[in-house]
C-alpha cells in the first residue's frame, strides 16, 4: 500500500472520527449546555465535510501515482 | 556493491524492500498500541468509577493538537506528491511545515504534562478529598509532592485551593437559570490551610496517582515519543534532502514516502486516541 493509499484510508477514518466527535458533542451540549460544546460539535461536522472534499482533490492530485 | 530494490520492486512482493519493511514494522506497532487500547477498553469497564476526562483535560488543547496533527498529514503527502513532480524547494517547505507540526505538538503537550504535574488531589484522615493546587513553604505551583516528601522535609502546614469542580466529577448539569453552575463558581479557588498531620494521601496527576492517570500517560507518552522519532527521522532527511535527491532522487523519494507511512500511523494513533481520552 503506497502513501497515497494510506493517506486516503487516513482521511476516510478523520471524516468518520469528526462526525462521532461532532455527535459526542452534541451529546455533551443536550446534558451540559455549553456554548463551546455547540461550537465544537459544529466545527466537527465542518471539518468532516471539508475533509470530504480535501479528499476528492487529493485523489483528483494523485491520479497518475499507484496505490501500491 | 548497491543494495538490491531499493528502487525497483522484488519480483515477488512487487514492493521495493524498504517498503515491505516500513509495513512489518508497523504490524509491531499495531500490535503494541492494540496491546494498550484493549487494556484501556479492559481497565474502564472494570473499574468500579472512572472520571470524566471532560473535567480533568484541557478539550480546546486537545482539538488544537488533533488539528496539527491532521494538517502535518497533508503536508507529509504534499512533500512527497512534491518530489514525484521534481520540484525541491516544494518538498523542503511541506516537510518543514510537517516538522514544525511535530515540533508544535510535542510543545503543546508538554505544557499539557506540565499543567497535570503540579495539580493535586487531597486526601484527608476526615474522610473528605479535594483537587486543585497547593502552595509549599511559598512554593506556588510545586511539581509532584505527596504526603512523605511533606513529612521528609518537615512541612507542617501547606496552602490548598479548590478547584471549582472536583477532579473527576462530571461538570455541573444543565440547571434552570444556571444555579448549580453559579453555585460551583461561587466555591471556585477557594483557599484552606492544611496540617500535615491531617493529610491521608497527597499526590499530583502523575502515573501513581490513579489508573486512569496510569493509562492517559502511558498511551499519550508513548504516542508522543512516537511523534519525536518520526520528526527526528523527517528532520534528517529535510537536512540531507539537497544532496540526496540530486544523486538518487528515486530511493530518496522512497525514503519520504516511507517515513510518510509512519507519520500516518503516527496521525491516526492520536485520531483514536483524542475522542477516548478526552471525550469519552
Amino acid at each position: 500500500m503506497s502513501l497515497k493509499a494510506f493517506h486516503i484510508a487516513f482521511v476516510i477514518i478523520t471524516v468518520l472520527t469528526s462526525f462521532v466527535i461532532g455527535g459526542l458533542l452534541i451529546h455533551a451540549f443536550l446534558k451540559e449546555g455549553g456554548l463551546w460544546n455547540i461550537v465544537g460539535s459544529l466545527a466537527a461536522f465542518a471539518s468532516g465535510v471539508g475533509l470530504i472534499y480535501y479528499g476528492k482533490y487529493v485523489l483528483k492530485k494523485l491520479r497518475h501515482i499507484s496505490y501500491l | 556493491m548497491d543494495i538490491p530494490y531499493t528502487t525497483t520492486p522484488r519480483e515477488d512482493t512487487g514492493l521495493y524492500n524498504a517498503k515491505v519493511g516500513i509495513w512489518l514494522f508497523l504490524a509491531s506497532e499495531v500490535m503494541l498500541f492494540g496491546a494498550l487500547f484493549s487494556s484501556y477498553i479492559l481497565l474502564r469497564v472494570g473499574a468500579d468509577w472512572w472520571p470524566a476526562p471532560r473535567s480533568i483535560l484541557n478539550i480546546p488543547i486537545g482539538t488544537f493538537n488533533t488539528a496539527v496533527l491532521i494538517i502535518s498529514s497533508v503536508t507529509v503527502v504534499l512533500a512527497w506528491a512534491s518530489l514525484k513532480m521534481n520540484q525541491l524547494s516544494k518538498f523542503k517547505l511541506y516537510q518543514g511545515i510537517t516538522i514544525l507540526c511535530a515540533l508544535i505538538f510535542v510543545g503543546v503537550k508538554s505544557v499539557e504534562y506540565t499543567e497535570k504535574w503540579k495539580h493535586y488531589e487531597i486526601w484527608l484522615n476526615d474522610g473528605s478529598n479535594y483537587s486543585g493546587h497547593i502552595d509549599v513553604n511559598g512554593k506556588h505551583n510545586p511539581f509532584f509532592y505527596t504526603h512523605n516528601k511533606l513529612v521528609s522535609e518537615g512541612v507542617t502546614e501547606i496552602t490548598f485551593t479548590k478547584d471549582p469542580h472536583k477532579y473527576g466529577d462530571p461538570l455541573p448539569e444543565k440547571a434552570a437559570g444556571g444555579g448549580e453552575a453559579h453555585a460551583a463558581e461561587a466555591h471556585a479557588h477557594e483557599s484552606m490551610v492544611i496540617k500535615t498531620e491531617d493529610i491521608k494521601r497527597l499526590s499530583a496527576f502523575v502515573p501513581a496517582h490513579s489508573t486512569y492517570f496510569a493509562i492517559y500517560f502511558t498511551m499519550t507518552g508513548l504516542h508522543a515519543l512516537h511523534v519525536i522519532g518520526g520528526a527526528l527521522v523527517m528532520f534528517y532527511l529535510w537536512i540531507t534532502a539537497g544532496s540526496w535527491f540530486r544523486s538518487r532522487p528515486e530511493q530518496f523519494t522512497n525514503r519520504i514516502e516511507v517515513s510518510g507511512l509512519f507519520w500516518h500511523f503516527v496521525d491516526l494513533v492520536w485520531i483514536f486516541l483524542f475522542p477516548i481520552l478526552y471525550l469519552m
